[in-house]
């Protein structure tokens, strides 16, 4: 048994970015997935929209593997009448379909606005959180230029940014918007694997981080990996393995160990031991300290601060197979259809979640992989993220089973006759993908991306900059600063301040 | 519905309020968390005369208590206090205290163990959702237990003896040490602890007990100058004895406003408690960053010129230059010294040339006295008998 320097627990994009750039200083990094592939959360996403720019350069995915179906995919929003409004082009730079002139423009002043904003705060994603106790050692010059950049964009984008910052999706959306369809879409993106509806208050800053990620070089556009997002965690485990990465699969870590106030190694289900000086979290920060570490092994303050945060998933996952292509009233099927009638539909769908129930009428985004790769025997299969899914109901069978019907109902009413062409149906609440993925509640991010989780408050204030509360521990999961998606950026942040630490 | 008419008794009674009630000829009351307790019953003089002679009761009711039990309570308190928990064996009680995530004190306090699985643990505030927070990852339950417990100081040379006459053999009880007896219906603990720094016992029982227990004290030291005393003696004890009380000499973490006025155990000499080898606990990390680069407060004993207390006085190096405060002062009765408890920064706390700013309140005006101070080491008073096992006969 080769002896290794650090360990990271969990091969997903920011377990594997990790490893990779630490493999590149020196560092002999082991890397140990529960599931029996690597790539973690990104099996669970559809597309890839915040894929970090340094990440994709460092470790030349595309030489490992990756390959894009499509870097700037098209959104139907769907109507049930066959009335779609495609959105073309990043964040619909574009839309067709049956909207006033009036929409179109204000459509295009909002989306500038906004891709401006969160060009502003982009570089955020790239730096440690700053924190705010005194020597804390923030990199006031990258800091001050974030303000300049802010202050730049002129008086009245300035204050736009300040008054919309902390406001709702739904009233930004409603004061400037009319059509229920873009309204719904737009509103559904924004929340997105949150725990919060369009009018829920602070709802506007989580969908400035989202529109802040890129694709191939283009703000806010979406990308699909051929083999799907799982081909993008397949292709960076083989980058990090190639960089000398040591990769097992099918090891799930029971606890760290900790002795003498230090971190050294961990020890799987089933007892083996591996020792190293260092272990690097990958897995939600929550589930590190109170599941991994312990709260013996830490400050009373902080285990109930971690206790606290806020981990609640309102997505599901669903799977259709299917004998043959559905057809959603004429809509392109290798786009990303919608389902989100109107910003109150997205927010009816979030209110039953609320108290524990499923909702009527689920909103969802849904993709069609075999429309873009066919699958051998003429097989078809549609996944698609569903919203709001309660991640603690009272009885979670009863709840699965509803939550099933109910997203059958919403699909055949936009696709009619697909419930003909199912041959089996497979949804995983937040309570399913908790246990398969590890993820606390089954939040999307690792721990809610609401902005009192934010920066320096990421995943709880004191331990913010990723560097652990116990000697040897890092932490650099989507529970820390930057936050979710498939961008490896906690990771690669997290490995640089590891190298910060010498 | 239970009506809410809590506000028409804002202090409540102790099971011994028959008897302190009876008692008071001063009807000198002050509020000790939310209870009626005495201040004085009817000479401070002689009440604290007592305490250093014959022998005294105090009602120790309004303390609050914990109940900590379960399998891991030694493993839960070991995390949460500063000391060492599992150290302490069946029948012993240990001072201790506990300190938050930055090493700031909450409170001090005795800690009973009763039994392998159970302890008590007595302080000066209330501390309920901290000990539960505390508790998340360990097998124990936390239960207040204030109002389930009555219990009595039984402080003096002559408390043993009180003890001996009233039926109850306490002559192997060593310091720090408890025992059980059978008493009335129910059951009396008796342990060798106290606040006064003498010979001295305190006794726990349930309320329904409480005035049995008074009244066989009573008889059994008729003879042996046994009286009730209120607070104001016992903090003149307390003093002599160098024993700190949250909230007058430090001010708890939880409840302080200002970060400048936050505490450590090693700004407040408690670095002996500390047990930096049992493993991890709460704040320990923070207290062994400040033991290394060394704290910037410290406490003191304090001898000081003069017989005018020196309640909060400033305190100066050299006349000039404020570096401190005295927390609790008195005139010593035992000692026939002006004695003192202080914060004061640490590269004064060798005491060369500190000065005491006193204001003497003479026939309605303050009279400013610059007296000299001098640190010594606390405790000010302890006597051989408070250790001697069996106890003196006196």
């Amino acid at each position: 048994m080769p002896s290794f320097d650090t360990i990271i627990i969990g091969a997903g994009p920011n377990g594997l970015a990790a490893a990779h750039r630490l493999a590149t200083r020196g560092a002999k990094v082991l890397v140990l997935e529960a599931a029996e592939t690597p790539g973690g959360g990104a099996g669970l996403s559809h597309l890839s929209y915040n894929l970090d720019p340094r990440v994709e350069k460092a470790m030349n995915l595309s030489a490992h593997g990756l390959e894009w179906q499509a870097t700037n995919l098209a959104t139907t929003a769907l109507s049930p009448d066959g009335n779609h409004l495609r959105l073309e082009g990043p964040v619909g730079a574009r839309l067709s379909g049956d909207l006033s002139d009036a929409d179109r423009l204000a459509w295009e002043a909002l989306r500038a606005r906004l891709l401006r904003f969160a060009a502003v705060l982009a570089p955020l994603n790239q730096m440690p959180p700053p924190r705010i106790a005194k020597g804390a050692g923030n990199p006031m010059l990258r800091l001050g230029m974030i303000g300049l950049r802010a202050r730049m964009l002129g008086a009245a984008d300035f204050r736009e940014l300040g008054r919309i910052l902390l406001t709702n999706v739904h009233d930004l959306l409603d004061d400037e918007l009319s059509d229920p369809r873009l309204k719904g879409a737009l509103a559904f993106d924004a929340t997105l694997g949150g725990w919060l509806g369009p009018q829920t208050p602070n709802s506007v800053l989580p969908w400035l981080v989202r529109l802040s990620g890129q694709m191939a070089g283009l703000q806010g556009a979406l990308g699909l990996p051929k083999g799907g997002m799982a081909a993008l965690g397949t292709a960076m485990a083989r980058a990090a393995e190639a960089q000398g990465v040591t990769l097992r699969c099918a090891a799930r870590v029971a606890r760290i160990i900790v002795e003498g106030e230090r971190v050294h190694g961990v020890a799987l289900v089933g007892g083996e031991e591996l020792r190293a000086p260092r272990v690097v979290s990958s897995v939600a920060p929550k589930t590190t300290l109170l599941g991994l570490i312990g709260p013996r092994h830490l400050d009373a303050g902080l285990t109930t601060r971690a206790r606290h945060q806020k981990a609640r998933g309102g997505a599901a996952k669903l799977r259709l197979t299917l004998r043959g292509l559905p057809d959603f009233q004429g809509a392109n099927p290798q786009d990303r259809l919608l389902i989100a009638a109107s910003e109150h539909a997205v927010e009816a769908a979030f209110n039953p979640v609320k108290y524990g129930r499923t909702p009527d009428a689920p909103v969802m985004e849904i993709l069609l992989p075999t429309a873009h790769e066919p699958a051998l025997g003429g097989k078809h299969w549609l996944s698609a993220i569903v919203q709001f899914a309660p991640y603690a109901p009272p009885d979670p069978d009863a709840a699965r089973a509803e939550m099933l019907a109910a997203c059958r109902r919403q699909l055949e009413a936009h696709a009619p006759g697909i419930g003909a062409l199912a041959e089996s149906a497979e949804i995983l609440m937040p309570y399913d993908i908790e246990d398969r993925f590890g993820l606390p509640g089954g939040q999307w991010h690792a721990g809610e991306l609401s902005v009192e989780q934010m920066l320096f408050l990421r995943p709880l204030p004191g331990i913010a900059q990723y560097k652990g509360p116990v000697q040897g521990l890092w932490l650099a999961s989507a529970g820390c600063h930057p936050g979710g998606g498939v961008s490896g950026s906690a990771g690669w942040n997290a490995a640089l301040a590891m190298e910060a630490d010498g | 519905m239970t009506p809410l008419r809590h506000y028409e008794t804002p202090l409540l009674k102790t099971p011994f309020h028959p008897r302190t009630e009876a008692a008071n000829r001063l009807w000198s009351w002050g509020n000790w968390g939310g209870y009626t307790t005495a201040l004085s019953f009817d000479d401070l003089a002689m009440e604290h005369a007592a305490i250093r002679n014959t022998a005294t009761v105090y009602d120790l009711c309004p303390m609050v208590k914990y109940r900590v039990e379960g399998p891991e309570a030694a493993e839960y308190l070991n995390r949460l206090t500063i000391r060492n928990a599992a150290k302490l064996s069946v029948g012993g009680v240990q001072y201790t205290a506990w300190v938050n995530d930055a090493g700031h004190l909450l409170d001090d306090g005795t800690l009973f163990r009763l039994t392998e699985n159970r302890y008590r643990l007595c302080c000066q505030e209330r501390h309920l959702p901290w000990l539960l927070d505390s508790a998340h990852g360990f097998d124990v339950a936390i239960a207040e237990e204030t109002e389930e417990v009555a219990a009595l100081a039984l402080q003096g040379p002559t408390s043993a003896e009180v003890l001996r006459l009233a039926g109850f053999d306490i002559d192997g009880l060593k310091p720090f040490r408890l025992a059980e007896f059978a008493f009335g219906a129910g059951r009396l603990m008796i342990s060798r602890t106290g606040f006064t720094g003498d010979l001295g016992y305190e006794l726990w029982t349930t309320p329904d007990q409480a005035l049995a227990l008074w009244d066989r004290l009573f008889e059994a030291g008729r003879l042996h100058g046994l009286r009730p005393i209120g607070s104001e003696a016992l903090n003149i004890a307390r003093l002599e004895a160098g024993f700190i009380i949250t909230r007058y000499d430090f001010t708890p973490a939880d409840i302080c406003v200002r970060e400048d006025r936050l505490r450590s155990p090693v700004e407040m000499g408690m670095c002996w408690l500390i047990d930096w080898d049992k493993g991890h606990f709460t704040g320990k990390a923070a207290l062994s960053r400040q033991r290394d680069l060394g704290a910037e407060w410290s406490f003191v004993g304090l001898e000081i010129d003069g017989n005018i207390p020196a309640e909060g006085a400033i305190l100066y190096h050299d006349r000039k230059a404020e570096v401190g405060v005295v927390t609790g002062a008195c005139w010593s009765p035992v000692l026939k010294k002006n004695i003192a408890l202080a914060q004061i920064r640490t590269r004064h706390a060798t005491g060369a040339n500190i000065w005491a700013e006193i204001y003497a309140l003479r026939e309605l005006h303050y009279e400013k006295l610059m007296m000299r101070a001098r640190v010594v080491d606390r405790p000010f008073f302890t006597p051989a008998r408070r250790r001697a096992t069996p106890p003196g006969r006196f």
